[in-house]
């Protein structure tokens, strides 16, 4: 009854002093234009995909899964051959240092931040952790060329070098651009995301849980360690999938750290020798690409390199979704 | 029981001019409360009187607020527990509490609730540790409801169920206080009569203390009463002579019902 006398109120009066014709034709074009917008982030997705799949289709024809699983990388014409393996396993090795570095620093951080810090420090100091998100990352490499590459050489490499260089991962005479260094420049640019995620879904964990911890005798760290962190923790492998992400697409300050080894010399079977990431082929060589065949052998490393994130980044979102479940108050 | 060289051996807890303030609001104003032994003591008052900081404070939960301070003393057994010298960790163990909303742990199971304090002190997996963990439940009336179910999640039962999940928790590292802020306030009329019955019935092995809002559950399980108004000890007495013969008019006119 309402709705009707709305209507018989409401027709007249829009006719009258708009016209009902126009004020369709608005509505339509604004609800077509926004759902267009909308729209284009796939298509966009989609179209990369499709370039990339094209694009890699000579060198895929060509050599089949040796693209894939093959080491030796020859652009000379009439020698041809690409194999993306060790830029595969070097984006993984990169991403693994990152996270096995990065990641206890940052629940270090969220933890800090959330359970101890007086409240003066915290929002200040989770400001700053958020802002190593703003530094560009061909910054975090200058400053990775000419001044924390040596650090590491000297305080890390050399020592384990000198002490533990009989274990194959830790062989040859590192010199500061190698596996270990970018994957170290990559521990410091996912602290960001990681951190600030874990510290949302550490405040995220309801106090009441914490009482109950502590009601029954447990000190501060088993609070933490059994009750905070096992609550919130598929919210954390969330977080640290997402700052996988970073650490499996960064580029640049790779590509100048990493020493940029090619061929089977870029396999990684030591942390201190020269590497080379997906990403960092690609910055590095894709210029210089002269044949139609070298060309679409970086595209097709590319078209690996969406793949593996897309994976990462579905499997975040999955998890990410269900922070929101915890703050709801329920888990799992 | 308890060692008769200490005062009076009926007395288990004790408040010494004891003030609360979370940042510079004052909460609590020079509470003078004793608790005795083996008894159900209930602590009433208007919402906001500080019922729950009172309580709080018998067990150092209070500080651990962040701009939680606190002033006087809080003798168990005729010893400071904010002396320097104890650990608050200790005092939990000996003061256990059960909260106004239910909070088994999420991610544990319903055995695991029990046994987590006991795990926290080094206990390990075995028949010992079933026998107590059966034990605490068989305490809280709850083991022949969950005795199938130990295996899941301590959230999965009903309301009732979980708050009597949390005084199994209690229990079950035989403390020799248990603290209850509201434990009903959350609770249908059922669950409560049920958690009432188990109050008294705690009474023969544990001192109880317990905070309401609620005159009535006062008046059914408890001994002694404490009357708190604006952060201050109106008056306190044993459970009877307060509800039939309040000394003070502030007392009558809150049993009464003229304010609350």
């Amino acid at each position: 009854m309402q709705s009707h006398r709305w209507k018989t109120l409401n027709h007249p009066t829009s006719s009258k002093f708009f016209g009902t014709k126009i004020k369709v034709t608005g509505d339509f074009l604004f609800k077509n234009l926004v759902a267009i917008v909308a729209a284009s982030a796939l298509v966009i997705l989609f179209i990369t995909a499709y370039v990339l799949s094209t694009g890699s289709a000579p060198v895929v024809e060509r050599f089949g899964s040796g693209f894939f699983f093959g080491t030796a990388w020859n652009p000379v014409e009439g020698r041809e051959i690409f194999g993306a393996f060790p830029y595969v396993l070097g984006t993984l090795v990169t991403s693994g240092i990152a996270l096995f570095i990065g990641v206890p620093l940052s629940l270090g951080i969220a933890i800090f931040l959330v359970e101890m810090a007086p409240k003066a420090l915290r929002v200040p100091v989770g400001y700053l952790v958020e802002l190593l998100a703003a530094v560009p990352s061909v910054i975090y490499g200058l400053w990775g060329l000419f001044v924390f590459r040596f650090w590491l050489l000297n305080y890390v490499e050399i020592p384990i070098s000198t002490y533990f260089g009989w274990i194959p991962i830790f062989s040859g005479t590192p010199f500061g651009l190698d596996l270990f260094t970018a994957g170290c420049i990559l521990a410091i640019m996912i602290i960001p995301t990681v951190a600030s995620i874990s510290k949302e879904v550490i405040s995220a964990v309801p106090n009441s849980i914490r009482e109950g911890a502590y009601s029954i005798g447990a000190t501060k760290w088993e609070v933490i360690r059994h009750w905070v962190l096992s609550y919130g923790r598929s919210g954390i492998f969330g977080a640290v999938i997402l700052g996988l992400g970073r650490a499996v697409g960064e580029t640049m300050a790779v590509a100048m750290l990493i020493g940029n080894a090619t061929g089977p010399a870029a396999m990684p079977t030591s942390l201190f020798k020269p590497g080379q990431t997906m990403a960092s082929l690609i910055a590095n060589g894709f210029l210089e690409a002269t044949s139609k065949l070298e060309v679409s052998a970086y595209v097709g490393v590319g078209l690996i390199l969406l793949l593996l994130s897309l994976m990462i980044n579905v499997g975040a979102h999955f998890l990410v979704t269900r922070i929101f479940k915890v703050k709801g108050g329920i888990v799992e | 029981m308890i060692d008769k060289s200490f005062g009076d051996p009926n007395l288990k807890m004790q408040s010494i001019n004891l003030s609360a303030w979370f940042g510079s609001k004052q909460v609590l104003k020079d509470i003078n409360l004793n608790v005795k032994a083996n008894a159900v003591t209930a602590i009433i008052g208007p919402s906001g009187c500080g019922k729950s900081t009172f309580i709080r404070c018998l067990n150092r939960m209070h500080e651990l607020v962040p701009t939680a301070k606190m002033s006087g003393e809080v003798l168990l057994d005729n010893e400071n527990i904010y002396d320097k010298a104890v650990d608050p960790v200790m005092v939990r163990r000996r003061v256990g509490m059960v909260f106004q909303k239910p909070n088994p742990f999420p991610t544990m199971s319903i055995y695991d609730n029990v046994a987590a304090g006991l795990k926290l002190i080094g206990a390990k997996k075995g028949k010992n540790l079933d026998e107590i963990v059966k034990r605490s439940l068989e305490h809280a009336t709850l083991w022949e409801e969950v005795k199938d179910d130990l295996k899941k999640p301590g959230t999965s039962i009903s309301g009732g169920q979980q708050q009597r999940l949390c005084i199994a928790r209690a229990i079950a590292l035989q403390p020799e206080v248990i603290l209850m802020d509201e434990p009903c306030s959350a609770l249908d009329p059922i669950a409560t009569a049920k958690i009432e019955r188990l109050v008294v019935e705690l009474k023969r092995d544990y001192t109880v203390v317990i905070v309401t809002h609620n005159m009535q559950q006062a008046s059914r399980v408890s001994d002694y009463t404490a009357f708190l108004y604006l952060g201050s000890l109106v008056e306190f007495g044993a459970t009877r002579d307060i509800f039939e013969n309040p000394k003070n008019p502030l007392t009558e006119k809150y049993i009464t019902g003229e304010f609350g």
